[in-house]
């Protein structure tokens, strides 16, 4: 392979596509986090926009109602200078209709640079980016994985922590249904994080264990001297027959209070990836406790690290590109 | 090798010289000649025409092959009626033909569902009108396979139905199996049961790590093994005759190796991909190796291919379920189940044989008479007066599964390009040749 041209530098991420963390390496997940921490500072000044990717075309197609996730995306296009479009489809209407494979045909022949994809079914976006010829973002799949929560969860602790390597994180609630707690697992295990998973047995999948964790169903000592404390959203809209028999039980063993933080360790940081079902999963007092939970810094670090993956993945596609040219 | 010409003359007379004769019922394995006169076989044996082949009678090279009474296969998808896009009893029964099949019985859950004495009918004349192999069919336990309400079994019977199952659909209230089973009793039927409690069965993989690591829900082999022990029960209770369509798990292998120890009329049958394949062959979302029940792990997969070779489990049926690109073209929680299974069937199964898991012979019976057997059908062995339903193979041919070249209206299979040894020859149902490789 003979050396690219100077503006086509490749990236230290060499993938195609963002579909998930499981496989992905140290050096490129921190690659993607250092190119994050720039736009960070970028998104902090008073002119916010980068040219890099002008005349691209972004288009965020949402299978599953999202509002800050579709509004991330939309701000980082924008902020590079991409041409964006966002649909929202409801995958009821679809289902009947026009298959996957068929949306993601008809986008394609509108040559966008960049899809990024939000499907209920796991392993949707993954079928999805077979077909077409752009980059594919994976924006949650199911029940598999949503990277770019991954991403922003790693670049929070990382910037409040200096690093990842040895400390302890808490995962808690509903891992069975949970992709934002797959891929957590995957992205921070391999930046040598140790994982927790707390929930009810009903609310953890088959062999968890074997991604590296160790799984707890008394949330007190889960917590025990931990350095994070992530609250996964119950997910109701996906509950099917009786996971757990009421709210008010589920809040009073694996819902976030004052008093089963106290084991935790004394400066461990709050976290949720939102929507919060407050006084479901956690004390709203504790949620708003700026001392503790870093929830709103999450949604920030999420324009940022989603900057970083379009940029990242722009490049990489006009490196593909010009690799393949005789 | 000769060719034999397509329409055959009254009583003409072939004759199958230099074959390896092998019949899995009376554990024949011997060089020798067959011969059959119009639709029947009239003789056979090392020595016969030892001093030449009488003049005038078609001869046959079988070039030192394995000449074996014709697959039966107890458990095929056919889709006719109602999803003839995805295949049809006239390409189903090709398909069959290249597979060495010369039987086969089809599931009821067509569109109509086969519960009543006009479907039964229905199969028979399509069948007769296509005249290649011979299709039998099953009637539905309850009716639409809604799992309240008996079918006429007697009746059913009567018209041809050669025994009862609700197809892909479990018979899952207690109550009506226990009636079935009892029932069925007066008229010697057998349930056949897709043996999976459907409240445990809300998933789309087997339970366990790759179904945590692909965020799909799992089916847990105990939903195989709980309907097996409660059916058990059910049979003790009844006395009914019961069959286990494709067991997948060793724990339920065990109960009906424990049942069959305890002289319950039990029998079972599996798939050749739940001995060939495991979980993993779903990783990457491949909705090619989605099957009901769902491929299992490896501990399981190996104790299918075990209780081939001990006889637990009786028979070896494809599963054959063609499904369109558009059925499984999907994410895989909504892909269609299936595997469409008649042209591998028989390469596949040998694999235990070239793995000294089991005996030439011994493979044969689970593909001809004991599946003809479980369902009191004609056929399934090498008989003077028997049906002239034969298959020519050579067990050791290399190649490889190369789904595009399938007869089948449907090319749903997850063993593109899987390497193979055997190949099917010649097939001949009732004297004619239905399928030369050859030709």
């Amino acid at each position: 392979m003979s050396a690219p041209p100077n503006s086509l530098q490749n990236t230290g991420y060499p993938h195609r596509h963002l579909l998930g963390t499981e496989g992905l390496s140290a050096g490129e997940i921190t690659f993607l986090l250092d190119l994050a921490d720039t736009y960070v500072d970028l998104n902090r000044q008073e002119d916010k926009k980068k040219s890099l990717l002008s005349g691209r075309t972004v288009i965020n197609l949402f299978f599953e109602s999202s509002t800050r996730t579709r509004t991330s995306f939309e701000l980082a296009g924008k902020r590079l200078s991409a041409d964006v479009i966002s649909m929202s489809v409801a995958w009821s209407s679809i289902k009947k209709g026009e298959t996957l494979i068929d949306t993601a045909m008809t986008l394609n022949a509108m040559h966008p640079d960049v899809l990024v994809v939000r499907h209920p079914e796991s392993g949707a976006v993954k079928l999805l980016s077979e077909k077409v010829n752009c980059a594919v973002i994976n924006a949650g799949d199911g029940s598999h994985e949503h990277p770019t929560q991954a991403l922003l969860d790693a670049l929070t602790i990382r910037r409040r922590r200096g690093g990842l390597e040895g400390l302890t994180v808490a995962i808690c609630g509903d891992i069975l249904h949970s992709r934002v707690a797959r891929s957590n697992i995957h992205l921070l295990t391999t930046l040598g994080a140790r994982i927790r998973v707390i929930a009810p047995p009903t609310l953890l999948p088959s062999q968890i264990e074997r991604l590296g964790v160790e799984s707890y169903f008394d949330m007190r000592e889960g917590l025990r001297d931990c350095d994070i404390v992530m609250m996964l959203r119950l997910q109701t809209e996906r509950m099917q027959g009786s996971y757990v028999p009421s709210i008010r039980e589920y809040f009073r063993f694996f819902g976030l209070d004052r008093d089963k933080l106290r084991l935790a360790k004394p400066d461990a940081l709050i976290m949720h990836p939102g929507p919060m079902n407050r006084g479901v999963e956690i004390d709203s007092e504790l949620a708003d406790d700026i001392d503790r939970s870093v929830i709103r810094e999450q949604v920030e670090m999420g324009v940022a690290v989603r900057m970083a993956c379009l940029d990242t993945l722009n490049r990489g596609r006009r490196f593909h590109e010009a690799e393949t040219q005789p | 090798m000769k060719p034999v010409s397509a329409a055959l003359k009254a009583h003409e007379q072939v004759a199958y010289v230099n074959a390896r004769l092998l019949d899995p019922a009376t554990g024949l394995d011997t060089p020798g000649v067959l011969m059959t006169d119009g639709a029947v076989i009239a003789d056979l044996g090392p020595q016969l025409f030892a001093d030449g082949v009488p003049e005038k009678m078609t001869v046959v090279d079988c070039g030192g092959h394995c000449l074996a009474p014709g697959l039966v296969d107890i458990r095929v998808q056919l889709r006719e009626p109602g999803d003839e896009h995805k295949e049809t009893i006239e390409s189903g029964s090709r398909a069959a033909a290249a597979g060495g099949v010369t039987t086969m019985v089809s599931l009821p859950n067509t569109d109509p569902v086969i519960d009543d004495v006009a479907g039964v009918e229905f199969i028979a004349r399509r069948a007769r009108e296509v005249k290649l192999v011979k299709i039998y069919s099953y009637a539905s336990v309850t009716r639409r396979v809604e799992g309240t309400q008996l079918t006429e079994v007697g009746l059913l019977s009567e018209y041809g139905a050669v025994a009862f199952t609700d197809g892909l659909k479990a018979v899952a209230d207690a109550n009506v199996m226990r009636r079935a089973l009892s029932y069925a009793r007066a008229f010697d039927q057998v349930i056949v049961q897709h043996p999976e409690e459907p409240a445990l069965a809300h998933g789309s993989m087997n339970a366990g790590e790759l179904a945590t690591r692909l965020g799909l829900r799992g089916i847990p082999a105990a939903a195989e093994v709980i309907m097996i022990e409660r059916d058990l029960r059910l049979v003790e209770l009844t006395g009914g005759r019961y069959h286990a369509a494709h067991v997948s798990t060793a724990a339920a292998l065990e109960r009906i190796r424990e049942g069959k120890a305890r002289g319950l009329k039990i029998t079972c049958d599996t798939a050749p991909h739940y001995f060939t394949l495991n979980e993993n062959a779903v990783g990457d979302y491949r909705t090619f190796a989605k099957v009901s029940p769902p491929l299992r792990s490896e501990a399981d997969r190996q104790a299918v291919a075990d209780a081939v070779t001990d006889g637990t489990i009786d028979a070896i049926a494809s599963d054959h379920s063609p499904h369109d690109q558009d059925s499984k073209r999907l994410p895989f929680d909504l892909a269609d189940c299936g595997i469409v299974g008649l042209e591998s069937l028989l390469p596949l199964s040998l694999e235990l044989v070239h793995k000294g898991s089991t005996t030439l012979l011994d493979l044969l019976a689970s593909l001809t008479c004991r599946p003809a057997g479980i369902l009191g059908l004609p056929g399934g062995c090498l008989e003077e007066g028997a049906a002239a339903d034969l298959v020519l193979f050579d067990p050791e041919r290399p190649g490889r599964i190369v789904p595009e070249t399938f007869r089948s209206k449907s090319k749903n299979s997850p063993f593109d390009d899987h390497p193979i040894q055997g190949k099917v020859l010649r097939t001949v149902v009732d004297g004619r040749t239905i399928f030369d490789a050859d030709a």
